[in-house]
This record gives structure tokens, C-alpha cells and sequence, in this order.
């Protein structure tokens, strides 16, 4: 979130679209209850589904799966069209007057630099003209045909209302109350806030779809103000501290990047990380990389990591390929090349796409390891249960160990909410049996690990011999030392940067903030942007003060939030250029004449003057993009793209499939039902329901009552369609597999008009598998298509094409 | 313990922690079934009621899962059968229900997905405890809470027939009949009901009656500006008002939401039956304790028959009923 769940109380409008939060974040929805009950605050759902969020909305409307950036795109078209834009916002605190290179162009589809052969864009066009003295050039008057904004009109003209209708389902009229609604938050005293989950990011444009609705925030001047904002439900209660922490093959903590092999060495590493200003004045925060890369390598290998040895460089692991994500991993699993599998609070037998493939590719392992407070499917994948995992015991020569460990109840930490809060927990129960914390297993393994390496060798051990482990017991490192050392610390006396006679932190001691990091070795720290998390006055995450001054939901004495405590990201942009807040009444910071402050941590440096600085200081522009660059793999603006598997062709070009830079693997490729494949007519999407959490809930009773049985959700008209009755037995088959299901019969899902073919919506829940307290069943993956986005590879479950008929008995394997 | 509890003020607040006297007490019963004459209490405990605002409900079920937890029982893993409503209805063992409408607004053709929690409502007037011919089984406190004293409980079902909102469920397991107390142990010690406390979007509140009402107003006054034109209250007088209540967008149609009555009163039979506690409950009683007899130690549900219905009205129609309070 830009913003915090507590924030979304100050908002005029909400708009629910990409997510279902009543459903999926019920506690954090409550904020959304505060604003209406509070401020009159509206709420918008767009959703294929009529869903639990959508019962209490003002207003509703349909959407056709994986159809969101033709939305988006005719929202920003119609906010144009009708002069609904902020524009002292636009002109000033984003990229709209920046001239772009004479060469980039859209069309068929298709930006400039397509090459069909590798699926990738050559991106050079896709950037600013430069002038001779290295800025970039502008017209702030907005006339230069060249310049973003009016790039930007010309390729949202395709987005008309009957445009939108006719991709996206959503009635002309329906759509441009919408509009309205949103429209009216372009005055600088009315904000809108966009929650969005999974809705939006498990498709193969994913993150193109979040970047439609944060461009037409910053057209509305809704980025860095209160009630604002682009907001991110996160799924679990920690994974955005999964993130933050880097837990991903190409990630180092605090959003550093793992080098790949075409970077061998410190200095080629460093040289695509200046990030110079390119506008006059500015402060560029990423200059600042190598302290934030420096301390983390003096953290993990100590006085190994040298200014001589480039801070133990050599040490880090090189990528060959961009990332070695989930299913890129279990692609090699496929192929016999991965041997053994660590599988740490994971369930991906149910949680990744295309089952068929998971439990083969299992099956192909000679060890899989499972650390799971739960028994899951993952670790008895060769456990035959009928239909519900229909194996051959016998043939699977996979050894499995089950490492039973503590849930997030018997544990003590930080977790990190999705307003980017490290809140400090503490163990609630007493681990049952055998269960040991996470932190205890992986510290058994590494200590037995090194010792092999320290008396038998190997060919490079130096990573793991000279690994720092400096915790009072080595077999079991504490949360609270953990930590600390995330937070860093002073390795020897730290000065100030200008004034280099003043101690800033003393050896030894924790550092106040990630402004104390140090690229010369004296500071060590795991995560920057955890800087200021445990500091020599303790625990920040552990607070609990609930004074909140003025009311304005910034709690800054509540946990600590990312990064240096700052409540709302971009807070600047709250105020207009002369540092004056846009809306007095939701004031957040101001210039006084000599600094900002306010209520909440400035995003600026307190003592930049208004005009001198702009407000998106994590950007060499200075103001953020409405144009990207070549920032993403699959273009500088989004633009509409169908899902890999669709009823009907990209209208812009029909022979481009899905997105056209998405990694597909051959074996993949092969199980897509073909585009408006009449064997595979109905579109599914999955999601989940309140009444569970993912995989771990139906192993509770309670839950498994609320919610006992596997079912999926179909409009009346494709009931009567099919001769399927409510509650009846149905089969539900894709290209890659088929479940059984018990049909729930709605009005909240209807048939939809999709350039000029009826299409009809199949909503799969997830949650139901074959082992716990609830009724034995499937999940949409047995279903859907293998296939990420194209630039983080999170996977397409939420549209695919599969066929539904009634089935009568209960079949048997 | 040193203290006695406070009467609770909300359900949001954290209950004290230090040991507590419960503030719930016999002496507190304004009302017991089948019993005449029972001494009013020397104070007057604050009303206290349980608002459910229908246009802040999610549906979520939170409400429904704090009540397994709190009262610690074990509804069945059901099936589905092609509903939201799971266990599918109110059960001995679970007390609370939320039942999900889809209603299709005939003014403006919108879907409308009406979610109303059910349970019971705790009347000021309560024909479960009218019709209720087991003394001492079903209780009124002066806070209004009506509770059930399963001690006592003969599993005749009477109390089924007298509940205008058909809430009270009779156990095969234990014969004895199971509804919502509004969670009266907690309230005894300072605590709002487990739902209450659960619920995310504060669509459950608790308090007293009084500031339920002015809340409940504050959120029809929201909802018309919204364009509800007939949002209001529902704290049906038919039955006294009750103790748990409702703010409906379209409090003029009660029925759309899942069958909730649009004008609840207790049965004249069973306002009758009252009659019948009086001067021949122990007849009624009889007839029980013989059916019992005759079909050997409460090998079945004591359920009340046709003819011991046709029985009682025959007694309320030859004219013995007062009509009057207990």
C-alpha cells in the first residue's frame, strides 16, 4: 500500500476492482465501514462477480475476467475527454510535459521493438529525448505532440464507452456512472482510494493492470494524499514481509536485486545503480544503493566482506535466467533437474498452477522436505485419495520428510501488514509435539551443512564458512536477534556525511535510520528499509500507543512502518507547490517556511525547498510516470491484452496471444484451449472465501462448518443452459484437467455480451483439498493454465477457459 | 474476586482482567416460565440490546464462528447444497445463522444480496417463555436478556411453537431445546456477546438499548441519504420490541430478508397457553411426564403432539386464561 488500512477511513470513494476485500481482508474492510459511516464515503465494486464486497456498495458492475486495462484505459480516456484531471498535480508531480523519443509508437497492439521470434520488446524507444546537458527535454505548456500527455490521449482514443462494453461486458451506462463517480475526485479536495488484490495481480499483465489504476490516480491527484493512494491487500498477514525481506531467486532485502551473470563483478553491478537525477535540482533516493548493498553484504559475511574483495562480490549467486521463480521450478522439476525440494510453509501442490504437472513433477524428485505446521497435500502427493488425488502410490519413488513446525500463534516476530507495518507479536501458545520454530530447523541444517564443509571441503565454500552467525545460541537464533540485525548497526564509529567530525553511532551500536547506512564498511544492516526498526531506544515494532493527533489515521506511535515510519509514500504530493496541503481539511504534512512537518514522517528531506525538490524522490524524474519507460517488460503504458486462454481474439491484432512478452514453456503452450475454443466456452476465475483462509483453515472444524464442501459459483441462464440443478453435481474440465463440484446457482453471476457473443462467468473457490476437517474436494488449479506475468510471473488463475456439465453420481476412480 | 462487573457499554472494549463477580443474578429474573408470583427485583438492571445493521453485514460468518467458540459446540460438517447458508439452518448446536438473500430490486432491476444474521431476538415479550410449561426453564433478566435453563428444559418443544421467529432448536442428543443467550455469561461479567466482539465491520454492535437506538437511528439516517428511502428499524412491537434488533435498508419489506416476520406477535394459542401454566400447567406437565412414562424414560423427543396441542387449546379456549403478566 502507498497508504495504510487505517488511512482508507479519509476517503470520498472507494473503489473496489482487482480484489474483493469484505471477503478476503474483512478485518481491514472495517476502515472502508468508517469511511462511509463517517464521511459519506461511497464504495464502487467492478467485479465479474456479485460478490460479498459488492452487498454493501453504492454502486456495481460487471467485469469479464482478465478484460481490466480496456476498463482502466476508457476510465482515463473519459477523465480526459471531460477535463476530470487535477491538473496542477499532473503537470507538476508527474512525467505528462516529458518529450519522448520520435520513434516509440503503438499499433496492432503492439508497441515499437517487437520481436516475435524471442517474445521480448527491444525497449530503447521506449524512453525521454535528452537534452545536451543530460536532463530530460519538456514542454510544461503540454502542446509538443511528443510529450507524455499527449501521448497519452492518443492511446487511450481506442478506449470509448462502447469500446469498454464491448470487451469488457460492463454495460455503457453502468460504466460511465463509474465514471462520474470517479470524476468527481479530481478536484483537489475529493480523493478515492483503489484496493486491489489478487484480482489484478494473477494475470499474465498482471502489474500492467496495476499500473492502469495508479496513472489514473495520479490524473485524479490521488497518489501521496490522505484517503488516497494505490492499495495492495496483501493475502497472508506476512507477505509483504516476504517481499520486503527478498524471499524471491532474483531479490535481496529492502528490493535490491540479486546480480545476474552479465554483471561478474562490483563495479558492472554498480554502474546501472547510480540512477543520476535527470531532472535539474532533484534528489535521486536509489544514489544511495551501494550503502543499502554494502551494509546487507557486511551483514551476511562480516569481516570477510572487504573494500578490497568488492564486500565478498564474488560470493553472491549469479543469474543465468531472470529469476528463478515458482514455476520455472517446478518446470525443471519436470525434467528431472531438481533433486531435492524445500518446501517451507507452501502448499503448491494446490497453490500453483496446473495439478497434473505439480504431482508430476513431484513425483520426478528424489527428496521432497516439507516445514508445515499443517499436514498438507504437498507432503502426501503420493497418497492415493480416490478422486481427489488419484495417484499411483506405488510408482512414486519420492522420499518425503515432514519437518512439523510452529504457526504464526506459537511464534514471536515481526509481521508486516499490507500498510508496510512491522508489528511485533508474541507467542500466544506453546508448540504442540514435536514442532520447532522455522529459525531452529534452518539453523540445525546450516550448522550441519558448514561442518560438512569444514571437514570435507568443496569446490567454493567460502559463502557458507564465512557466513556471520554471531547469535548467543548458533542452534537457534532469536526473533529479537534476527531483528536487530535487519535494523543494522554500527561496525565502528559512524560520522556525519557533511559534517565529518560528528558521531552519528558509536561501534556497536544500532542505527537510528537507513540515512546512517555506510558504503565504507563501518555499518552493517540486512534490510534498509527495516532501518529504524529496533534502534538503541528498542523495539519499535512492540509499540502500542494508539494517540493518533488530529484524527488523521497516521498512529506514528503504533509499530513502526516502512520506511523510516512513514505512514503515506509520496506525502508530498499532498501539498501544492508552495508546500500549502491541496485539502486543509486532511492536512498530512506543510511547509513552514523553514521545513515540512505534520502529522505524518516527510517524504522529502524536511529542509527541501517547495519547487526545488518534486515529491517522487525514489525516481531520477523527480515527479512520478504516467509513462514508464522501459520499466516493464510489456510496455510503457498498459494496453489491452486478452488472457493467454479467451472466448474471443485480441481485437487490436488477433494473432497475438495473452501477452505477447509472457515466458510460456513448450509444455505449457500446448495445454491452452485454443482462442473461442467451442470445447472450452465459459470463462473461470478463482477467488476466495471469507469463511477460510487459503489451505490452512479447513483443517479447523469451525471453519470447515461455516464452509464444508467444494463448490462452484454459475448464473441461472448457464444452470438452465445445462440442465444443472442448485447444489446438483457438476463436472468442471479444462484443457489440463477436470474437478467435481456441487453447483451453486446465482443471480449474482450473469451471462455477458462480449463482442457480440454471450460468454458465461464460472467462479471457482479455492480452499478444499483431500486432507483436513472439511469435505474432501479440489481447487481451481487442477484447472488452470500455466502461465505468469510477464514481468513477475505471478500466475494467470484468474481467467481461463474451461466447460461445465451435470454429473450425477459421484464417479469413482 | 474483588468487584463487581460493570454492566458492559459495548462489545468493541477488551474485558477487564482481573477476577470479577458476576453482575447477572438470580435475584435479577423478572420472568420465569410456568411460575406465578415471582418476586420483582429490588433494581432494575440498565436494558441492554444487540443491534444488527443489515447494510454493514459482509456476511462473513465471523459472527457464527465466535458463537461455536464461545458456547463450545460442535455443529456437523454439512454438505453443500448449493447455498451460502452453512450449517444450513439454526441448529441445537449453532446458535446463530446468517442467511443470504438474492433479491432483485423490483425499482431499480439491481441485484441486491441481503444478508441478515438470525438467532434469537430477545423479546420484551417473549412467547418462547409464555408458551414454555416447564418452571424455571426459560428466565427473563431486567436487562432483557432471555435465557434458557437447560436444567430444567423438558424438550416438549413449546417454546418452538411460541417463538414468533422460529428460533429455538430442540437437541436429539440431549432433548432439551438450545438458542442464542445473548451470550448472558459474558454480559454477567462486563463482556459484550462473542458475536458482537467478532464481528470486523462493527455490523453487530452491543450497548445499552438506549444508545443502540440513537445508533441505529444515526445509521437509517446514513442509509436514506444513500437513497434508502425506507431504511429503519425493526424492533417489532408486536412482541414488545426486542433485545436484538435490526437496521434494514428496506425496513417496510422485513420478509425480503430471508423470511423475517413483517408484523411478529406471539400466537393467541400460545398467549392462551399462559393460562394453562397457571391454573393447569401442571396438567401440561403431566401429559409429558405420562407420554414419558408410557413410552419408556425419554427414549424420544418430547415433542408436543397434535393432539396435546388440540389438547391445550381446548383448556385456553374454555375461557381460563388471564391475558395478564406473570
Amino acid at each position: 500500500m502507498t497508504n495504510s488500512w487505517t488511512d482508507i477511513k479519509n476517503t470520498d470513494l472507494v473503489i473496489v476492482m482487482g480484489g474483493n476485500a469484505a471477503e478476503a481482508h474483512p478485518c481491514g474492510f472495517k476502515w472502508v465501514t468508517e469511511a462511509k459511516h463517517h464521511r459519506g464515503a461511497k464504495l464502487i465494486v467492478v467485479d465479474p462477480r456479485y460478490t460479498r464486497t459488492a452487498s454493501v456498495s453504492d454502486f456495481y458492475a460487471p467485469i469479464r475476467p482478465g478484460s481490466d486495462i480496456a476498463f482502466l484505459m476508457g476510465a482515463i480516456r473519459w477523465m480526459i475527454e471531460n477535463d476530470k484531471v487535477q491538473w496542477d498535480y499532473v503537470r507538476n508531480y508527474t512525467n505528462a510535459s516529458f518529450l519522448v523519443k520520435d520513434e516509440f509508437g503503438w499499433s496492432d497492439g503492439l508497441f515499437t521493438g517487437y520481436d516475435e521470434e524471442k517474445r521480448d520488446y527491444d525497449k530503447s524507444s521506449w524512453d525521454y529525448k535528452m537534452g545536451p546537458d543530460g536532463f530530460v527535454q519538456t514542454d510544461p505548456t503540454l502542446q509538443d505532440p511528443r510529450c507524455v500527455w499527449n501521448l497519452l490521449k492518443a492511446h487511450v482514443d481506442a478506449y470509448t464507452p462502447e469500446f469498454v462494453e464491448r470487451i469488457c461486458g460492463t454495460p455503457k451506462d453502468k460504466f460511465l456512472t463509474i465514471c462520474e463517480m470517479i470524476g468527481e475526485c479530481s478536484t483537489p479536495t475529493k480523493t478515492m482510494t483503489s484496493m486491489y488484490a489478487l484480482g489484478w495481480t494473477q494475470h499474465s499483465k498482471g502489474a500492467q493492470n496495476i499500473r492502469g489504476m495508479a496513472m489514473l490516480q495520479l490524473i485524479l491527484g490521488n497518489i501521496g494524499v490522505r484517503g488516497g493512494g494505490m492499495n495492495a491487500l496483501r493475502g497472508h498477514s506476512n507477505i509483504q514481509g516476504l517481499t520486503d525481506i527478498g524471499l524471491m531467486s532474483n531479490l535481496i532485502p529492502g528490493y535490491l536485486n540479486i546480480p545476474t551473470e552479465m554483471e561478474a563483478d562490483w563495479a558492472t553491478y554498480m554502474s546501472t545503480r547510480g540512477f543520476k537525477p535527470i531532472v535539474p535540482g532533484q534528489t535521486s533516493y536509489w544514489q544511495n544503493y551501494s550503502k543499502f548493498m554494502v551494509s546487507f553484504m557486511k551483514a551476511m559475511w562480516g569481516d570477510a566482506a572487504t573494500a578490497e574483495n568488492d564486500w565478498a562480490y564474488h560470493y553472491l549467486p549469479k543469474l543465468d535466467v531472470p529469476a528463478y521463480d515458482g514455476m520455472r521450478m517446478f518446470e525443471l522439476m519436470n525434467h528431472g533437474k531438481v533433486n531435492l525440494y524445500f518446501c517451507q510453509g507452501f502448499n503448491p501442490l494446490l497453490s500453483f498452477p496446473n495439478r497434473g504437472k505439480m504431482t508430476e513433477a513431484f513425483s520426478k524428485l528424489k527428496m521432497l522436505v516439507i516445514m508445515d505446521p499443517l499436514a498438507t497435500e504437498t507432503a502426501h502427493f503420493w497418497q492415493n485419495h480416490g478422486i481427489y488425488n488419484d495417484v499411483d502410490s506405488a510408482a512414486i519413488q519420492t522420499e518425503v520428510l515432514e519437518l512439523p513446525t510452529t504457526c504464526f500463534a506459537e511464534d514471536e516476530g515481526a509481521l508486516v501488514n499490507s500498510g508496510r507495518w512491522l508489528q511485533w507479536h508474541w507467542a500466544g501458545a506453546t508448540p504442540p509435539g514435536e514442532a520447532k520454530h522455522d529459525t531452529w530447523i534452518m539453523a540445525q541444517i546450516f550448522l550441519r551443512v558448514k561442518k560438512l564443509y569444514q571437514e570435507e571441503g568443496g569446490v567454493f565454500p567460502d559463502p557458507i564458512l564465512n557466513l556471520t552467525w554471531d547469535y548467543a545460541d548458533p542452534g537457534e537464533p532469536m526473533p529479537d536477534e534476527l531483528a536487530r540485525e535487519m535494523n543494522g548497526r554500527a561496525l565502528r564509529t559512524v560520522y556525519d556525511l557533511k559534517d565529518t567530525t560528528k558521531v552519528v553511532a558509536e561501534a556497536g551500536q544500532q542505527l537510528a535510520n537507513f540515512g546512517q547506512y555506510r558504503d565504507d564498511g563501518s555499518t552493517m544492516g540486512g534490510c534498509w528499509i527495516y532501518g529504524g526498526s529496533w534502534t538503541e531506544d528498542g523495539n519499535m515494532m512492540a509499540r502500542r500507543d494508539n494517540n493518533d493527533p488530529d484524527d488523521t489515521g497516521a498512529f506514528l506511535n503504533w509499530s513502526f512502518a516502512w520506511p523510516a515510519n512513514r505512514r503515506i509514500l509520496y506525502n508530498r504530493a499532498s501539498c501544492d507547490l508552495q508546500g500549502k496541503p491541496w485539502d486543509p481539511s486532511r492536512k498530512i504534512i506543510e511547509w513552514t517556511g523553514e521545513k515540512w512537518e505534520g502529522y505524518d514522517v516527510p517524504d522529502i528531506p524536511v529542509t527541501a525547498k517547495p519547487g526545488e525538490v518534486h515529491p517522487f524522490i525514489m525516481n531520477p524524474e523527480g515527479v512520478s510516470r504516467l509513462f514508464s519507460r522501459g520499466m516493464m517488460r510489456d510496455g510503457p503504458f498498459p494496453t489491452h491484452m486478452e488472457p493467454f486462454e479467451a472466448p474471443i481474439a485480441n481485437v487490436f491484432n488477433p494473432k497475438m496471444r495473452g501477452n505477447p512478452v509472457a515466458r510460456v514453456f513448450e509444455s505449457d503452450a500446448e495445454k491452452f484451449a485454443a482462442i473461442g475454443d467451442p470445447e472450452f466456452p465459459c470463462v473461470a476465475t478463482s477467488y476466495r472465501l471469507t469463511e477460510h483462509f487459503h489451505y490452512w483453515t479447513k483443517h479447523n472444524p469451525v471453519n470447515a462448518v461455516l464452509q464444508p464442501e467444494f463448490f462452484v459459483e454459475i448464473s441461472e441462464e448457464l444452470a438452465a443452459e445445462r440442465g444443472i440443478e442448485r447444489g446438483g453435481r457438476v463436472r468442471v474440465w479444462s484443457k489440463r484437467g477436470e474437478v467435481w463440484a456441487k453447483a451453486l446457482v446465482t443471480k449474482r453471476i450473469r451471462p455477458m455480451q462480449i463482442d457480440g457473443k454471450t460468454v458465461h462467468v464460472i467462479g471457482i473457490p479455492l480452499h478444499w483439498g483431500f486432507m483436513g476437517a472439511a469435505r474432501k474436494g479440489f481447487g481451481p488449479n487442477s484447472l488452470s493454465s500455466q502461465v505468469g506475468d510477464a514481468n513477475v510471473e505471478t500466475p494467470e488463475f484468474k481467467a481461463f477457459m474451461v466447460n461445465i456439465e451435470p454429473s450425477a453420481e459421484e464417479p469413482v476412480a | 474476586m474483588s468487584e463487581t462487573a460493570p454492566q458492559p457499554k459495548t462489545a468493541a472494549s477488551n474485558p477487564p482482567v482481573q477476577p470479577i463477580a458476576s453482575n447477572l443474578l438470580p435475584s435479577d429474573v423478572v420472568r420465569i416460565s410456568a411460575t406465578k408470583d415471582v418476586p420483582q427485583p429490588e433494581r432494575q438492571l440498565t436494558k441492554v440490546a444487540k443491534l444488527i445493521d443489515v447494510s454493514k453485514c459482509i456476511g462473513c460468518k465471523a459472527c457464527q464462528s465466535a458463537c461455536i467458540e464461545w458456547n463450545d459446540t460442535k455443529p456437523e460438517v454439512e454438505e453443500n447444497v448449493g447455498v451460502y447458508e452453512n450449517p444450513h439452518d439454526l441448529t441445537p448446536n449453532m446458535f446463530t445463522l446468517m442467511r443470504f438473500t438474492e433479491w432483485v430490486n423490483p425499482e431499480t432491476d439491481n441485484l441486491e444480496w441481503l444478508i441478515r444474521k438470525d438467532g434469537c431476538m430477545h423479546c420484551e415479550d417473549p412467547g418462547c417463555l409464555k408458551a414454555c410449561p416447564a418452571p424455571g426453564a426459560i428466565v427473563q433478566y431486567s436487562n432483557g436478556i432471555v435465557d434458557f435453563i437447560h436444567e430444567n428444559c423438558i424438550g416438549c418443544g413449546y417454546c418452538v411453537t411460541g417463538c414468533p421467529f422460529d428460533i429455538p432448536r430442540i437437541s436429539k442428543v440431549d432433548h432439551k431445546s438450545y438458542k442464542c443467550t445473548l451470550c448472558s455469561d459474558r454480559v454477567a461479567v462486563g463482556q459484550g456477546p462473542a458475536c458482537a466482539k467478532a464481528c470486523p465491520t462493527q455490523a453487530i454492535v452491543f450497548g445499552t438499548k438506549e444508545d443502540m437506538i440513537a445508533h441505529a437511528n444515526d445509521r437509517v439516517a446514513d442509509l436514506k441519504s444513500r437513497g434508502y428511502d425506507n431504511a429503519g428499524i425493526y424492533d417489532p412491537p408486536g412482541v414488545g420490541g426486542t433485545h436484538v434488533f435490526y437496521v434494514l435498508h428496506h425496513a417496510d419489506k422485513p420478509s425480503i430478508y430471508d423470511g423475517l416476520p413483517d408484523e411478529p406477535r406471539i400466537s393467541p394459542v400460545v398467549e392462551g397457553w399462559k393460562g394453562v401454566t397457571k391454573t393447569a400447567g401442571l396438567a401440561v406437565m403431566g401429559v409429558a411426564a405420562v407420554g414419558a412414562a408410557i413410552h419408556g424414560i425419554f427414549a424420544r423427543a418430547n415433542k408436543v403432539d397434535a393432539h396435546e396441542e388440540q389438547e391445550a387449546e381446548k383448556l385456553v379456549q374454555s375461557g381460563d386464561g388471564d391475558g395478564g403478566s406473570v
